[in-house]
């Protein structure tokens, strides 16, 4: 017997997985181009988040039709992997169907994932629709021109292959079981509700014709898995992966709690300490104030934020519910979110071409990617917040994104400044004496 | 005709040496504006009523800093605050009680941090407390069997999850509550939070508040509930846009509460 098959797999393997360890590492890299922001407080209701939102798929369901069919696909993927399994042992082991000598339980497990791979084809199939026939409006948004778009329908097709050929090498495979006799080594294992209507298809073939075919499909199965892997980097796809951490590391906080910049903490107790010498030069600070407030790039964001990005699946749930969206505004948390990625990826190449060093491109998140339009047309309502499946805030960039044009620029809409040196100078958004702060008293 | 509003300050009751069970935080809108400052005198008539041990700052209660922290301004939110506090802390404030979701939420989430710890409820929490513990009636009077819809204020609802409270109270008017098709944690904004409140919107095809104000009139209901003074402002420009003044009222849950007792 020649190991050339098993030789073949094992390479296949070992560039797969290795090609996706490159961009998990390369993933982790620019996640830690962030700045700190610490999340390892209160692991226990971290736990809960992650097993509700993510495992649970909790928030997913609260559109009914399109959670539902996301839980097929979802769990589709979980228990085919546990065939993944069986096909890496017989792959690198050259054997056949390892685990039928669990035999009922056996039987149980590939008749589900064939009805599980029926499922997920007709879920695709409905969000194929739903993307393309329908066009569901968060679908055909402008924020999804070129490859995000491309990117949605490219999943659904690598889908369908995949189920697919998973049930043609099924229905090959049970073709060859029922030969009378036997035939080579493919042995009575397993239960075929669906793929035992494909296998007619079969007949009149030789079986060594179907044998190759079997073996055909086989190997385009886990190759394409391998691919598909491999994909992710590349696409909206990678929350599979990343919707576990991102619910983990959410914050447990309050929505209405805006943190407080320590930064500025510093510098306002100075301002109001009786005690400080107005003439004093500047302490010298070990841990000196960062030279920014605010962010204007994706390096001034914290890792959590740039995490949100990596996860962010452009569902596009959160635009749907955004009163600035809704109401024809430019903003779009989605695209917050999009042009985080986009912009993040594009600073990790230039670190790769530039032996590990940023070189400044002279671009920057805001005003190349996020104009301060959309920046002011946020109401800080937490409705994106609040609907994200998978805990993600576009509102804490957009919050960081002002706070760097406010005070590193000055650049707030003219109204606003108005209203804060009204707040300034007399305590009041508006043009009030705060000595009149109880006149309603005595009004009528 | 001037009526006898009993409003003690921090200072006249430290004059005094006592210590007031809450403070009633009134917030620039609820001092200033015309609207808002009904709706914190209908308050103070319920408190008065129901003999309640308050007082506010007066003049020495300044802005929260949150229109300037939504804004960008951390500075400007950290200077007020830190002013703020100065002036709680230096009278001792353990309880306060204000009837803006804004100030609510800024004194509630954000001050700690800068060293004001104090137990804060929205105005619609503490009254609801006060009916629970037998402090305060309600009658339905002129409310009862009416249709009345809330508005959930974004600061009480998704920023600090009360959602129950203000609709307990509209319920013990003997009210018929509608809900809108958005509400609770996925109630719509009226468009004035994060700042949007003292600048003009965005180009865009619609005002945000107009959007609101439509999914309230579908439920058509007589009066449109809130428990924030700029929710207020922006659905009463709705109704006027959508030229229902004549059909449709907007009140705070103060005001309901007050007006039904005849306060």
């Amino acid at each position: 017997m020649s190991y050339l098959d098993n030789i073949l797999f094992a390479i296949l393997l070992i560039i797969g997985f290795g090609y996706f360890f490159r961009s998990v590492q390369k993933i982790r890299r620019n996640i830690n181009l962030g700045t700190d922001v610490n999340r390892s407080d209160n692991p226990k209701a971290r736990w809960t988040n992650m097993a509700m939102i993510a495992l649970g798929q909790s928030k997913m369901v609260k559109r009914p039709v399109a959670g539902i069919l996301h839980i097929i696909v979802y769990l589709g993927f979980i228990i085919i992997n546990i065939e993944l399994l069986e096909i890496i042992i017989d792959g690198l082991f050259g054997t056949h169907r390892i685990f039928a000598f669990l035999g009922t339980t056996y039987n149980v497990l590939i008749a589900s994932f064939e009805i599980l791979a029926v499922l997920v084809l007709v879920a695709v199939s409905v969000f194929w629709i739903r993307r393309n026939v329908i066009k569901l409006k968060r679908f055909i948004s402008s924020d999804l021109k070129g490859w995000p778009k491309s990117d949605g329908n490219y999943i659904l097709y690598f889908e369908v292959v995949l189920m697919t050929l998973f049930l043609l090498m099924n229905a090959s495979d049970l073709h060859l079981q029922n030969v009378p006799g036997g035939f080579s080594h493919f042995i009575k294992a397993g239960s075929f509700p669906v793929s035992q209507f494909i296998a007619p298809i079969f007949n009149g073939v030789s079986n060594e014709s179907v044998m190759l075919m079997t073996e055909i499909f086989w190997w385009l199965h886990i190759t394409g898995i391998l691919i598909f892997m491999n994909y992710l980097y590349f696409s909206k796809h990678l929350h599979i992966l990343l919707a576990f951490p991102n619910t983990y590391f959410a914050n447990l906080k309050p929505l209405g709690q805006f943190d407080n910049l320590e930064s500025v903490t510093k510098e306002v107790k100075l301002m109001m300490d009786p005690n400080a010498d107005p003439f004093a030069a500047a302490p010298v600070d070990e841990n000196a104030a960062p030279s920014k407030f605010g962010a204007s790039d994706v390096q001034d964001l914290n890792w959590v934020q740039l995490l949100n990005a990596y996860t962010c699946t452009e569902c596009g749930r959160c635009t749907s519910v955004c009163p600035a969206n809704i109401t024809g505004k430019k903003l779009s948390p989605r695209k917050i979110m999009m042009d985080t990625r986009d912009r993040l990826v594009e600073v990790g190449k230039n670190i790769d071409d530039n032996k590990g060093v940023f070189v400044p491109d002279n671009k920057s998140l805001l005003n190349d990617y996020i104009s301060p339009e959309e920046l002011w047309a946020c109401t800080s309502c937490n409705a994106c917040v609040e609907e994200c499946p998978v805990n993600i805030s576009p509102l804490s960039i957009i919050m960081d994104m002002r706070r760097y044009l406010v005070m590193e620029q000055s650049a707030a809409p003219m109204p606003l400044n108005a209203m804060m040196t009204n707040v300034e100078n007399n305590g009041a958004p508006w043009q009030y004496n705060q000595q009149d702060r109880l006149n309603w008293k005595n009004e009528n | 005709m001037s009526e006898n509003l009993i409003v003690p300050t921090m200072a006249e009751m430290l004059a005094q040496g006592k210590q007031p069970e809450v403070l009633f935080w009134v917030g620039c809108s609820g001092s200033f504006d015309d609207r808002a400052k009904k709706i914190t005198k209908a308050f103070v008539r319920i408190l008065n009523r129901a003999n309640i041990s308050f007082a506010v700052l007066g003049t020495e209660e300044s802005c929260t800093g949150d229109p300037a922290k939504r804004a960008g301004n951390e500075f400007l939110f950290q200077m007020q605050a830190m002013m703020n506090i100065e002036v709680l802390n230096a009278y001792e404030a353990k309880k306060i009680v204000t009837a803006c979701p804004h100030c609510f939420n800024t004194l509630k989430n954000e001050y700690p941090e800068l060293g004001g710890v104090y137990e804060v409820v929205h105005h619609t929490e503490f009254l609801k407390s006060l009916l629970d513990d037998g402090r305060l009636t309600i009658e339905g009077g002129q409310f009862k069997g009416k249709r009345i819809t809330f508005h959930d204020p974004c600061y009480l609802g998704r920023a600090n999850k009360v959602y129950e409270a203000p609709r307990d109270l509209i319920l013990k008017l003997d009210a018929e509550l509608v809900e809108m098709k958005r509400s609770k944690a996925n109630g719509l904004c009226c468009g004035a939070g994060g700042a949007q409140m003292f600048k003009d919107a965005e180009p865009g095809n619609k005002e945000i508040n107009v959007e609101r104000t439509e999914d309230a009139l579908e439920t058509q209901s007589e009066i449109i509930a809130t428990g924030c003074p700029f929710c207020n402002t922006m659905m009463t420009d709705g109704i006027k846009v959508k030229e229902k003044e004549g059909d449709v009222k907007v009140m705070d849950i103060a005001e309901l509460i007050a007006n039904a007792q005849d306060l």
